[in-house]
């Protein structure tokens, strides 16, 4: 079978031979203009005068487009329509596009943009969480603020109490292509774009907008994007309506890429964090209760930021049990880049909280943090929390039935498919889940019921030699006084499901031909996870086919509609579960065709390695597909899932916003030169749990990848801006990704052999896309060991923990 | 120029009538549709765009992102199209980074196809060295490593070699450039003094891989230029018995190597200058010559006492390298006048060079403290300390100098000279780092040249699990 094979990458040749298309690839046709933003030069004012006269003379230039031009709406937002395309009147931060050039050449195009001669009347801007706090500037009017239990009153009974805050940067996503869009105008009026992103459906609803047509008037292809991470999920739209818009105005094909200082200028990161907290915990280490205040510096406009803070919030706890926790998050509006998703989204953040609560408590006790860590974990399960919640049966679950009517959306213009439409849509009420006897809950009451970090973790321990290590690394910084090591273990249990309930749904399309070759298509996008791969594996596998027999083809709103974002880790859980169903679908059909043939019972044909088999008969699957064509069966179907069981009162903060947990657990060691700050990673050991895997190779690639983003976010991928609100770090001579030598020397990662997921997912795997990056925090940690060796005091130290801010902390640590 | 000759992919090409500044990168992919090449930067920072260049020298890698159709004249350039056979044969690194899973999203992968197929041509393993100038975001770079290492016991394909040769037969019908016009290549110093002393207004372009953004980036037209990539005795390292003498076309690649016998500290800092990308292309004249304060190879050569030799016309003179920088954005050069050489005493190896930025490799300097400093029993006899990114130029620490000159070399000395740091450096606060921050620094590496000596460990990247 196709599935659980570590099968390479389905584009892997056409990457090694550059031969694999990505949007700027994509030949155009004749007098295809290229598009470059003019931008905003300050952070906040009003634009008393905008003279284009020498951007519309300069050699090349075809047409510039500023707001008072645009035909439709005037709105890239994925969520409030707070977010113009093309400032109107007032700009909101340094790199906010004014207007748009549109030029025979890229290069004439951004020579261009540079000559507009635009006056401002500055006004005060807001930049930092202090600006934003002490203006009250904010989404949402106050802070959210969830509860269980009576935080307060555990903190005040505890014996020992823990306080403190910790400041995390951003992070830019650099995805190695940057955005990039191209409009075809067609006939009537219509409009197809390629483009590189994470959500079609946005893109095709924000372009419909635009341009003031139906969506049906909108096609969208996204074939491959050179990475994502969350950049490409709303990020993208202003290129698209760009290029659209620009396309209906010139009547000519219209393809705008982002040079990267562009790039990085104009597009939201993830989002910078305060976190302040308290903590109440016994003689143990054991928490008793925690209140944590998180801040989250959303940018000028809201985005997908009341999600992401919300999914903070929801990994407050990571893998602790907390008996009374208070979480209150503040969404602070700043004349910055709109912070968007990233790789986690608010979840590293919220984790990053706990886990520096967790390392407090155990340096103010003097004891082994793991140890602490691994006293404060869920309680596992009977049998280990591992075992699956219902039967398991190699056919796993039937299709969902698409009969039953969903509910529909109110008027066109909402957002629906965006993360960002929460609170703009009616969200339904969430049910609480009632939890077993025995079995603990998280602060927004969801049973744990799937905790697997013990066992996890107890083999991880023995696996990375730690205590004989700990012991080592405690020698080594007796005998060294300039370079000093840190070893540090962290787990992470990461929710999986759109919080945003309706979005758990995808869907598919597959066509089998009378050859026998089958066509794939589904609503989830290629961004190098693998997801193409991971999907088409399960399509051969439903047909008992080779891989090579599945053509994996673009995502397309007009194959599939009403996709969500392809995000949250869920693109596999979700688009796999769709995919199989329509081959479920064709395959019922053909089985019942060739069955009747045969006077056999349908459930007694046997697709596999390549053939149909019935009734003693046995026939090439391109047979097989031929009979039930020359039997007139339809040999092409969509297929629909939705994730059950999962139910969300983001109001109040209660309910099963996931339909399981996915576990990690990583040690990293670290070397520390105490005269500069100067540090890198020695050795990370991980063990990682994605259920039941679909294809290994691509899943330890995810988690290596990961790591290595997460430890790059904590340590040199420092985002700096000035004090006008110019950011600094915008291109990669400043911002600096982790670098090849930057990797582990010893980088020993395994996958969890646990049994499978315990909820009915395709064929019991997990998701990966996301968790692993929060093993990267063992880095963080880790330095912050080494630094604590240094003194008596505790390091505190703040993330990114560049070169300086580990001197800082060591000088802080030894008093000095 | 009138037209530009190589070789690309194995086919001789003629280029006429190209901008002199119109990349490589964007000739590839918009005049030849070859668009496996990719755009990732446009400021040779992240390797997307990575080619094999073969010459009388050999092949290396280059960003094609910041390199000029003119320097590419009488050379072969290999692409991604191109590492592979001609009937369609993976290259050895391509079928390994297939089986070994590394590529993911795959924009980067062409970069680090080429710069592997380089790796693998001259027989090198020094993987983080030679992929540090390719940035990848998706795979944290260990299944890349594993396929370059698995790729190392294969042979180099017939078609890879090819280039040396076919590059023979180009050599043959390469033009001559004209020396009138406002963009040449001169062949010789000579050539080169007589044109720009009549241009004296001109841009020199050694490697570009400064030049080059402030086309990609800056957007500057650049109507006079002289592409120095034929002024060949130019590039040279003399190690004499008093002096060493480097050539102002010498590249950092090259530089490094010499610099490995001599002065290993200062080998090792090249190894982290810019990427094997930069370095190949970089040369030691315009790193001195853009004046740049934050350049890593004047600090170690002014520490090393290090003469410059300019040359304006058929008038030759020589002052002390730190003499040269003014002040920021300012160096004693006259219109018309160039960087020939640089030379330094030979001397014992006492000098050691710190760079510290955010990131080890491919990374500009927050601060670079060079010091080359003589002890006699136990006395400090001699010292020249020479820092970037302390102040607007590269600069000597001459109080901190004076503070231990004659003293015992200890800690007490170390912590008495504490006060003259902030007497010889005002630095500022940027991206890169804070302004106290910098001065701590700069401080402690005494502190660690000190425990060096002593022998102390004090290198993390000496440190190993």
């Amino acid at each position: 079978m196709s599935v659980a094979r570590p099968l390479p990458h389905d584009a892997a040749r056409l990457h090694v031979t550059g031969t694999a298309r990505y949007v700027d690839d994509i030949p155009v046709p004749a007098g295809t203009l290229s598009l470059v933003f003019g931008l905003s030069t300050i952070a906040r004012g009003r634009i008393t005068a905008m003279d284009l006269s020498a951007v519309r003379g300069a050699p090349g230039v075809i047409a510039v487009i500023t707001a008072a031009d645009l035909p439709g709406d005037n709105d890239v937002s994925p969520s409030i329509h707070d977010e113009p395309l093309l400032a109107d009147g007032e700009v909101f931060y340094l790199g906010q596009p004014l207007f748009i050039v549109a030029a025979t050449s890229h290069l004439a195009a951004r020579r261009a943009a540079r000559l507009a001669g635009v006056t401002y009347e500055e006004l005060p801007a807001i930049l930092t969480i202090d600006d934003a706090l002490a203006a009250n500037s904010r989404f949402e009017g106050g802070p959210v603020i969830w509860s269980k239990g009576d935080a307060g009153a555990a903190l005040d009974a505890a014996p020992h109490m823990v306080e403190g805050r910790i400041e995390m940067g951003g992070q830019e996503h650099f995805y190695l292509e940057g955005q990039a869009a191209l409009a075809l105008p067609q006939e009537g009026g219509d409009m197809v774009v390629h483009c590189s992103s994470q959500h079609p459906t946005e893109i095709q609803h924000k372009v419909a907008e635009a341009l003031c047509l139906p969506m049906n008037a909108v096609r969208v292809e996204v074939r491959r994007m050179g990475g994502g991470f969350g950049g490409k999920e709303s990020q993208g739209n202003a290129l698209a309506c760009a290029t659209a818009v620009a396309a209906r105005a010139t009547g000519r094909p219209c393809k705008m890429r982002y040079d990267r200082d562009d790039d990085m200028t104009i597009t939201g990161k993830r989002h910078d964090f305060r976190i302040a907290y308290r903590a109440g915990y016994d003689d143990e280490g054991r928490i008793l209760g925690v209140d944590f205040v998180q801040y989250a510096r959303c940018g000028w406009a809201q985005d997908l930021s009341l999600p992401v803070a919300d999914r903070a919030m929801l990994h407050a706890d990571n893998a602790y049990f907390l008996p009374a926790a208070r979480i209150e998050s503040h969404r602070l509006k700043t004349h910055t880049q709109s912070a968007t998703a990233f790789r986690g989204f608010g979840g590293p953040q919220g984790v990053l909280g706990i886990e520096r609560v967790i390392d407090h408590i155990a340096h103010a006790l003097g004891r082994d943090p793991a140890w602490v860590r691994q006293i404060n974990y869920y309680r596992e399960m009977a049998g280990g929390g591992g075992g699956p919640s219902a039967p398991r049966s190699p056919e796993a679950s039937p299709p969902e039935d698409i009969s039953e009517p969903k509910k529909t959306g109110g008027a066109a213009h909402r957002d629906l498919a965006s993360r960002g439409s929460v609170g703009a849509v009616d969200e339904a009420p969430g049910g609480v889940p009632e939890a077993p006897e025995g079995v603990q809950t998280t602060p927004y009451h969801m049973p744990v019921e799937d905790f697997a970090l013990h066992a996890m973790t107890a083999e991880l321990l023995e696996s990375s030699d730690y205590h004989a290590r700990r012991a080592a690394v405690r020698d080594w910084n007796a005998a060294n006084p300039v370079l000093r090591r840190g070893i540090a273990l962290s787990p992470v249990k990461f929710g999986i499901s759109f919080t945003l309930t309706h979005l758990n749904q995808a869907g598919a399309l597959v066509h089998v031909y009378q050859d026998g070759s089958i066509h794939m298509n589904h609503g989830g996008t290629e961004m190098g996870q693998g997801l193409f791969q991971k999907v088409a594996q399960v399509a051969a596998a439903r047909f008992g086919v080779p891989l090579e027999a599945v053509k994996i083809t673009a995502t397309d709103t007009g194959k599939v509609p009403n996709t969500s974002a392809t995000a949250a880790s869920s693109g596999s859980d979700l688009n796999g579960m769709a995919v199989k169903a329509a081959c479920d679908e064709i395959r019922a059909r053909m089985a019942e065709h060739l069955a009747g043939e045969h006077q056999a019972r349908p459930s007694e044909v046997v697709f596999a390695e390549g053939e149909v088999r019935v009734g003693g008969a046995s026939y090439s699957f391109a047979e097989a597909a031929q009979r039930c064509y020359l039997g007139r069966v339809s040999l092409s179907a969509t297929g629909f899932y939705r994730t059950p069981k999962v139910t969300w009162d983001r109001q109040h903060g209660r309910g099963r916003p996931f339909l399981y947990f996915a576990h990690g657990v990583a040690v990293t060691e670290v070397i520390v030169d105490t005269l500069t700050g100067e540090n890198r990673i020695l050795r990370c050991d991980i063990l990682h749990d994605v259920g039941a895997s679909l294809n290994p190779a691509i899943d330890i690639g995810q988690i290596e990848g990961g790591y290595v983003q997460g430890a790059g976010w904590l340590t040199t991928e420092e985002l700096v801006w000035d004090g006008k609100g110019r950011l600094t770090t915008h291109a990669p001579s400043t911002y600096k990704i982790p670098a090849c030598s930057d990797r582990p020397d010893v980088f020993n990662v395994a996958l969890w052999d646990g049994g499978g997921n315990r909820e009915e997912t395709i064929y019991r795997s997990k998701a990966v896309g996301e968790p692993p990056l929060m093993l990267g925090i063992s880095a963080f940690l880790a330095l912050s060991d080494a630094v604590a060796s240094c003194g008596d005091a505790y390091p505190a130290l703040d993330a990114p923990a560049t070169a300086e801010r580990v001197l800082a902390a060591v000088e802080k640590v030894r008093g000095s | 120029m009138d037209q530009i000759a190589l070789l690309l992919n194995g086919e001789p090409v003629t280029i006429r009538d190209a901008s002199p500044t119109t990349t490589l990168l964007d000739w590839l992919r918009e005049a030849r549709g070859l668009t496996g090449t990719k755009e990732g930067c446009n400021e040779g920072d992240c390797g997307a765009c990575t080619v094999m260049v073969t010459d009388d020298s050999g092949a290396r890698a280059l960003n094609a992102c910041i390199l000029f159709l003119p320097q590419l004249d009488g050379k072969a350039v290999r692409t991604v199209e191109g590492i592979a056979g001609p009937d369609g044969a993976l290259h050895p690194v391509q079928q390994a980074m297939i089986d070994h899973h590394g590529s993911q999203c795959g924009f980067c992968t062409p970069g680090f196809v080429v710069s592997m197929a380089c790796a693998h041509l001259n027989g090198r393993s020094d993987f983080d060295d030679a992929l540090a100038g390719n940035l990848c975001r998706c795979t944290g770079y260990a299944p890349i490593v594993r396929a370059a290492e698995a790729a190392a016991r294969q042979p180099v394909p017939d078609w890879i070699a090819e280039d040396p040769r076919a590059l023979a037969n180009l050599h043959d019908a390469a033009p001559r450039a004209r020396t009138d016009a406002p963009c040449v290549r001169p062949g010789s110093a000579d050539e080169l003094a007589a044109w720009y002393t009549e241009h004296p207004d001109a841009v020199l372009v050694g490697g570009a891989t400064d030049v080059g953004l402030w086309v990609t980036k800056a957007l500057r037209e650049l109507p006079e230029l002289a592409f120095l990539n034929g002024v060949d005795d130019l590039r040279f390292i003399d190690i004499g018995t008093d002096e060493v003498r480097i050539g102002a076309v010498t590249s950092l690649t090259d530089l490094h190597g010499a610099m490995q016998g001599l002065h290993p500290s200062f080998a090792e800092m090249i190894r982290r200058y810019g990427s094997d990308q930069v370095r190949n292309a970089a040369t030691i004249g315009g790193n001195i010559a853009n004046g740049s304060p934050i350049g890593d190879g004047p600090p170690a050569l002014i520490a090393l006492g290090a003469t410059l030799h300019l040359r304006k016309g058929d008038a030759h003179r020589s002052l002390p390298l730190e003499d040269f920088f003014i002040d920021y954005g300012k160096q004693d050069r006259a219109p018309g006048e160039f960087v020939e050489a640089v030379s330094f005493p030979r001397q014992p190896d006492r000098l050691r060079c710190y760079k510290l930025s955010k990131r080890f490799d491919q990374d500009i300097s927050a601060v670079c403290g060079c010091f080359n400093i003589t002890v006699t029993d136990g006395t400090v006899t001699a010292a020249r300390i020479a820092f970037g990114g302390m102040a607007g130029t590269p600069k000597r620490a001459a109080h901190v100098e004076a503070a231990i000159i004659g003293k015992p070399w200890t800690e007490a000395t170390v912590a008495a000279a504490s006060d003259a740091w902030a007497a010889d450096f005002q630095p500022l606060s940027d991206m890169r780092a804070s302004a106290a921050y910098r001065l701590d620094a700069a401080r402690n590496m005494l502190v660690r040249y000190l425990h060096e000596d002593q022998g102390t460990r004090t290198n993390v990247l000496e440190v190993r699990p």
